[in-house]
């Protein structure tokens, strides 16, 4: 009846209703193996909270599994001194590129979009590229304020090895991933007994840097895609592990994801960066969890070429609402948005108060697009 | 600026200004009305279906018949687009609110339309033409209608604004469901919005998407005559999509909905092209299309009738009313369940 045309048959094989019961009835039977109740898993990626939330996946995992939302959005977990850095810039007459899901990120006293609003030039860039473009553009002064994890560090490492324009550098919020594994691991609130690592990030990585980890915590890991099939096979995987009592590391994404990961990408990330010690907003600070441009790229490096002088913004009290969000219990796993009373009535994405409202991979946010009431 | 300026103003407050998202045909909008428009209009007493309703239209008893009117003022942009204008969208518009309920032959239609300097009198032929075709397809005409023309940026191109009135012998209102009732879609969803946004945004697909367009009086008058009195409620999902008028629908009505994406009619295209572009086809405004609530023992039949005629080939039983949930729309995507959420404003650029 109707032509089928960039519908594939790859896309609705990994969407397949009558696999995703199998993967589900395999779930609670291995769930129930275990031994004991609930068991705990955690994946670190806003990208798979989506993907449960959209296709609704919630309401067929076994009430014996708890399916964590670690702290897998960069944008959330970017902290208010950062974003106080790109909003000083702004207000100082900087122009600022930046992703979108940044302008409404909440600093000390204001956003990006406050500045905006109050007369300063932010402009929303799809990718680093573009940043790249608008400042050649320009004679004007273009920091990009830089966010995201391995894989889009990868991009903006790319652009700084390709000989930018002078006008041109880079605010990094960067984020590395598998520190905040460990802080997580250690926590004492959660209880993880496996993570769900995030397929994207993996293609980078490769997923043998988390052999490291599970030595380490006993604890395994298994890299999943994320279409529905992706994940409910990943998580049938994990709580095999779990069961087994066997800490390995298992790939469950090779169609994108190699032991080694993407060489070239690598090598490019940490020639421009390095990783550094930071705060992660609501969670710790995490050793090795910033990623920051090396010394010799000073000439790019936003905080080197300007003085950033964020204490002039501190005159200014924080909103009210702020002390009541609780996006950084949500983002470590040790509670969800329907603990918040702020969620969904003062907290919305609109008007949101904390940064997991923000970003279409913040936890609230995506719950909120979904109905907020996962379990129907 | 103090600090308090920028506190997030919380959900509850008056916003002092009119934005976009208050004409998306979500709950935003609605609120708007009800705070403002409305005020003062809705105690009078209305012998049949008022402006309290808030309904598609409104319908006054007349003898044993009921006279139903119902207006609507269009701006889209472009004004040409693929499979239709602005000219079509009004005729097309309007009937199709006047047969959301259950008023399918039109006594006649009024048009106001409002032009800016500068417009190009060979494009004003060309919606006039558009629209006389579009009447000829419904079976109706236009009536009586009055023309401004306004200064050069004083309006966006051109407004055009039709009313239109009719008899009919029984009201479908949009708050009839009742547990137990089928939802029946007439044909795919998204097709406007997302031809639109191609358009647009220029977006290239190696077959055109069009957007669905037409007079469904015809149809509609098909499923009711099928239905023999078995149609609870009807809605056309336009702006807002297919979300926002089940919400209306639920709401309204005191039940819940539970629906069954993968019944739910979609072009693979308007498919692929939403996912690219990270919208929910639900969302997605529709101009052709309707939501009709039919009691489960005549659902087949008015499905069969739908079917029968081309611009309801692809009808399809989507879902079921609840009592569970009540208000709600639950969505079973095949997977899993959630709740079909309304759109947060507007999703994409004005549509329609």
């Amino acid at each position: 009846m109707l032509e089928t045309a960039l519908t594939g048959a790859a896309e609705l094989k990994f969407r397949d209703p009558a696999k995703a019961r199998a993967l589900a009835h395999a779930l609670e039977r291995v769930s129930g193996e275990v031994g004991h109740t609930p068991v705990s898993v955690m994946h670190v990626c806003g990208s798979h909270e989506q993907s449960i939330a959209k296709f609704g996946l919630r309401a067929i995992l076994p009430r014996s599994l708890n399916v964590i939302m670690g702290p897998g959005c960069p944008v959330c977990v970017t902290d208010v001194p950062e974003v106080d850095e790109a909003v000083v810039l702004a207000q100082d007459g900087v122009r600022i590129a930046t992703y979108g899901d940044m302008l409404k990120v909440p600093g000390t006293s204001r956003s990006l979009a406050d500045a905006q609003t109050a007369g300063a030039r932010i402009d929303v860039v799809y990718s680093a590229a573009q940043a790249v473009e608008l400042a050649r553009d320009t004679a004007d002064e273009v920091v990009f304020f830089a966010s995201g994890f391995e894989t889009t560090a990868v991009a903006t490492a790319a652009v700084v090895l390709a000989d930018p324009p002078p006008n041109f550098s880079v605010l990094s919020a960067h984020k590395y991933i598998p520190p905040v594994m460990e802080i997580v691991a250690e926590m004492p609130g959660t209880k993880v007994e496996g993570f769900l690592a995030a397929g994207h990030a993996a293609t980078i990585t490769g997923s043998a840097i988390f052999e490291r980890f599970v030595e380490r915590h006993r604890i395994p890991v298994v890299v999943a895609g994320f279409e529905p099939l992706d994940i409910l096979a990943g998580l049938v995987k994990l709580v095999e592990l779990v069961r087994d009592g066997t800490p390995t590391v298992v790939n469950m994404y090779p169609r994108c994801v190699t032991p080694q990961g993407n060489r070239n990408a690598q090598e490019q990330l940490w020639r421009v960066f390095r990783t550094t010690g930071g705060r992660w907003r609501g969670i710790a600070h995490v050793p090795n969890g910033n990623l920051r441009l090396r010394d010799e790229f000073a000439h790019v490096d936003a905080r080197k070429k300007f003085q950033i002088d964020v204490r002039r913004l501190w005159d200014h009290a924080p909103p009210t609402l702020t002390q009541l969000c609780i996006c950084g219990d949500i983002m470590a796993g040790i509670a969800s948005p329907s603990h918040c009373s702020l969620f969904g009535k003062e907290c919305m994405p609109d008007t949101p108060v904390g940064a997991c409202m923000v970003s279409s991979e913040g936890t609230c946010r995506i719950w909120h697009q979904y109905g907020g009431h996962p379990d129907l | 600026m103090s600090a308090s300026v920028n506190a997030a103003p919380a959900a509850g407050a008056r916003e002092e200004v009119v934005s976009l998202k208050h004409g998306a045909g979500g709950r935003a909008m609605r609120r708007l009305i009800q705070e403002t428009l409305t005020a003062g209009f809705l105690d009078a007493p209305v012998d049949g279906i008022g402006l309290a309703a808030m309904d598609d239209g409104a319908a006054l008893r007349v003898g044993d018949r009921w006279l139903v009117v119902t207006t609507d003022s269009h701006v889209v942009h472009p004004i040409f687009f693929p499979g239709g204008d602005i000219g079509r969208l009004a005729i097309a518009g309007t009937v199709n609110d006047l047969a959301m309920m259950g008023a399918t032959e039109p006594l006649g239609l009024t048009c106001a339309v409002i032009v800016e300097e500068g417009f190009r009198r060979d494009e004003l032929e060309r919606v006039q033409r558009s629209m006389q075709e579009t009447c000829a397809e419904a079976g109706v005409t236009i009536l009586t209608g009055d023309t401004k023309v306004m200064g050069r940026g004083e309006l966006d191109g051109i407004v055009i604004n039709t009313t239109g009135v009719a008899l009919t012998p029984a009201v479908v209102p949009d708050a009839g469901l009742r547990a137990g009732d089928r939802i029946i879609l007439t044909g795919t969803i998204g097709d406007h919005g997302i031809a639109l946004m191609a358009r647009r945004h220029g977006l290239a697909f190696d077959t055109e998407l069009t957007s669905d367009v037409a007079p469904i009086n015809a149809l509609i008058r098909a499923a009711l005559a099928a239905g023999a009195g078995s149609v609870t409620a009807m809605k056309d999902p336009t702006r807002g999509g297919v979300a926002s008028a089940l919400h209306e629908m639920a709401e309204k009505s005191g039940v819940g909905v539970v629906i069954e994406e993968p019944r739910v009619p979609v072009n693979p295209l308007v498919r692929s092209a939403a996912e690219m572009l990270g919208l929910d086809p639900f969302h997605i405004a529709n101009e052709g299309k309707a939501l009709l609530g039919v009691r489960p023992d005549a659902a087949e039949r008015v499905l069969a009738a739908l079917r029968a005629h081309p611009l309801g080939a692809a009808a399809a039983i989507v879902g079921t009313c609840s009592a569970d949930h009540a208000g709600r729309v639950v969505l079973d995507t095949g997977l899993g369940r959630r709740l079909m959420t309304e759109p947060e404003g507007e999703p994409l650029p004005r549509i329609c």
